[in-house]
């Protein structure tokens, strides 16, 4: 499965994520100021449910006429002199994008930040053809060093902390500078320099295309999606099939709501925009530009009840306010999509067999479905995916469907719930000590491994109100 | 006004003390209340977790139960929800949408029943001491009841308010999410409990008995210094003292 991320099982991820008392203090820490300057950013707006509400008619409408915004865009794009693959999978992307670099004879490829470029895990296929790529993105540029993967959509270095990038950079270039990040960043800029100057291929992801020019949108802070793009011969950009808007129009509302809701940001360093290859009397630009479609499950989802998770602009404000993302980190989604958008997207893109766990991992709090700029009902998302696991599926421990079927029965008849409520104070009382039930199992084992778990009432309220209502209470 | 009383069955099994609090709060407040005894629990531990069909049983009891009342209310927010949940539940079922309709259109969360249709503001209570607050997710974010349990804690005659910090982060309760997914919830639960001792509040005041048990059972274990009440045990707290 290309997206996923280790081999271990989910419950064995999270113990791993929760003893990581660094990074979940660094995780804990950029979700508390990241949140105060997206509250501030979108203030800003004005009415941000208004902005909101045009979000989300924006990519419903993009989605329910995506084959038109398609075919749109691809005319464009050839039209000014690029080439469109729609690539139907993972793979059929990779040996297109390894087709196009074996004839250019390429031998050194830089890319800018792209997270389906990690879906469809590009770079160990070019490399495996021999092929040296390179991430430019500062914290993807971290990360490929140790062959690290990203634990957050857009902060994938996130679990990292500058002397572990200090050591990091010293082990592989033998760096002997200080851990201040300003002379990090320095030393990742020297090396970064000459491999945008004898890059044969710069490839980019694509925050949004826009169908009416047949031009590519990427946003950065670092400018490295300029210099990928403007100094190799050829352009290779990979997107997601439903990225895209109608015109610049749309553009302007997106991209302003992508960045305050990303990183508290009024507008990024650089918001850039490529339309085809360089053009006569063009200054700068690539010789050569593809556009890579990437399908890859998605149109599976078009349609479904999970259509409106395609929505989704890649923002992760839903990661930066999940108190589950907080206390586990990324890593432990198994997936390169984390937080509450990986775990409605990673069991569609990826199958029940590896990402079954996901769904049931939220309090269904509902933070991830207020904070989303495009109002996608993320916590509806999870309790979908958690009705089609158990119903459809069939996947539920026999365990629990035993429970819950017992609870459809108790829940259901006055009587038996009656019978059942009455005697649990009696029928419990061995257990009980202090008012709390001094052992548990099963479910109730579980709980008590992190708290108390009380003894029911000797008088219910029902018996109390009933015994008050034939004059029997004080009260 | 006559209110029928949806108790919840943590209230019913676990807080009888949180029952008595809302029905004597109501009278007072010159509500006749009645309690619909065929009343069980409103279905949500098995939808949450994706048993909507084991769920639905439950349903049509708690609907047929609470179908003739004239104004429903639940010291519950998460329990009222699932109640205005209940139409999207029976979408397209001739029978029961109409009916899950009728519940859901009249069903209220106790405070926001006092606030939003008594239209009382200060319920005229008083409780001597320094409490904070925590906002429950499916009351505050999915209800949408965000300022009448603040409203109304606010005219409580010497309260003393601590705001708690990340005051509407989840609580890590969720339902079978607290025994399902163990690990996590107590890291959750636990961070509760630390910014509750933070503020240096006696009391943890919420409106939801779900959160609440969760976050008194959490306190209790780690020996922190702070009391767990529903809101109703505040607001029907009168000069005497509260219990």
């Amino acid at each position: 499965m290309p997206m996923k991320v280790g081999s271990e099982p989910f419950k064995n991820r999270v113990d791993e994520g929760i003893q990581n008392t660094f990074m979940r203090g660094a995780v804990s820490g950029a979700q508390d100021r990241l949140e105060v300057k997206r509250l501030q950013a979108v203030e800003e707006l004005g009415d941000w449910e208004t902005w909101r509400l045009l979000g989300e008619q924006i990519r419903q409408h993009v989605l329910e006429n995506l084959d038109y915004y398609l075919t749109q865009l691809s005319d464009n794009v050839a039209k000014l002199g690029g080439h469109v693959y729609f690539a139907s999978t993972a793979e059929e992307a990779r040996e297109y994008i390894a087709g196009v670099a074996k004839q250019k004879n390429a031998k050194k490829i830089v890319k800018s930040k792209s997270m389906v470029t990690e879906e469809i895990d590009l770079n160990h296929h070019l490399q495996a053809d021999g092929l040296e790529v390179v991430e430019t993105d500062l914290g993807e540029y971290i990360l490929q060093l140790d062959n690290d993967l990203p634990s957050h959509i857009v902060a994938p270095a996130l679990h990292r902390n500058k002397e572990q990038v200090q050591e990091s950079f010293h082990s592989h270039h033998g760096y002997e500078g200080s851990s201040r990040p300003e002379e990090l960043t320095k030393h990742a800029r020297k090396m970064l320099r000459n491999d945008y100057l004898t890059a044969d291929i710069g490839i980019t992801g694509c925050n949004f295309a826009v169908a009416e020019t047949g031009s590519v949108c990427i946003v950065t802070n670092e400018g490295n999606a300029d210099l990928s793009t403007s100094l190799p011969k050829t352009q290779i950009t990979v997107m997601g099939m439903e990225r895209l808007v109608p015109t610049f129009e749309e553009l302007e509302v997106l991209v302003n709501m992508l960045t305050r809701s990303a990183v508290g940001q009024k507008l990024p360093s650089y918001v850039t925009v490529l339309s085809g290859p360089r053009g006569e009397g063009d200054a700068d630009g690539p010789e050569e530009f593809h556009l890579v479609i990437v399908d890859n499950g998605r149109s599976e989802i078009l349609g479904t009840e999970f259509q409106p998770i395609l929505q989704c602009i890649r923002c992760a404000a839903c990661a930066n306010v999940c108190p589950v993302y907080r206390h586990v980190g990324g890593h432990s989604y198994g997936s390169i999509y984390s937080g509450p958008v990986g775990a409605v997207l990673s069991p569609l893109l990826g199958g029940y067999d590896e990402y079954k766990e996901l769904p049931f991992a939220s309090t269904l709090c509902g933070a991830c479905t207020d904070v989303c700029p495009v109002k996608i009902p993320l916590h509806e998302l999870l309790h979908k995916h958690r009705q089609v696991i158990v119903e459809k599926e069939g996947r539920a421990p026999i365990s629990e469907r035993f429970l819950m079927s017992i609870f459809g029965m108790g829940s259901s008849s006055s009587g038996l719930y009656n019978m059942g409520s009455k005697i649990a104070s009696k029928a419990l009382k061995p257990i009980i000590k202090d008012s709390h039930i001094s052992k548990g199992v099963g479910p109730l084992k579980n709980w008590m491994e992190a708290r108390e778990f009380p003894a029911p009432n000797k008088e219910r309220f029902r018996d109390w109100f009933e015994n008050r209502a034939k004059g029997g209470n004080e009260s | 006004m006559k209110v029928a009383l949806f108790a919840t069955c943590l209230v019913d099994m676990f807080r009888t003390n949180v029952g008595k609090s809302t029905v004597e709060l109501l009278e007072h407040l010159g509500c006749e209340v009645e309690f619909p005894k065929g009343q069980i629990c409103c279905g949500q531990p098995a939808y949450n977790a994706g048993f909507v069909k084991d769920s639905k049983e439950a349903m049509k009891h708690m609907i047929e139960v609470f179908e003739e009342a004239e104004y429903i209310v639940s010291p519950s927010g998460s329990c009222a929800y699932m109640f205005k949940k209940y139409p999207e539940v029976f979408q397209g079922d001739p029978i029961w949408e109409p009916r899950a309709k009728k519940v859901a259109d009249k069903t209220y969360e106790l405070t926001q029943f006092i606030v939003d249709v008594l239209r009382v503001e200060d319920v005229g209570a008083a409780f001597d001491g320094n409490v904070t607050y925590h906002m429950s997710c499916h009351m505050t974010r999915l209800l949408g009841v965000k300022s009448a349990p603040m409203t109304l804690l606010s005219n409580v005659r010497g309260l003393k308010y601590t705001e708690l910090p990340n005051k509407d982060t989840c609580c890590g309760f969720g339902g079978t999410f607290s025994v399902k997914m163990e690990q996590i919830s107590e890291q959750m639960v636990d961070e509760k409990v630390q910014h509750i001792i933070e503020t240096g509040a006696q009391y943890l005041i919420g409106a939801d008995e779900g959160c609440l048990m969760n976050i008194r059972g959490r306190a209790e274990r780690v020996g922190a210094k702070v009391e767990v009440l529903h809101i109703a045990e505040i607001l029907n707290n009168r000069m005497a003292e509260v219990k």
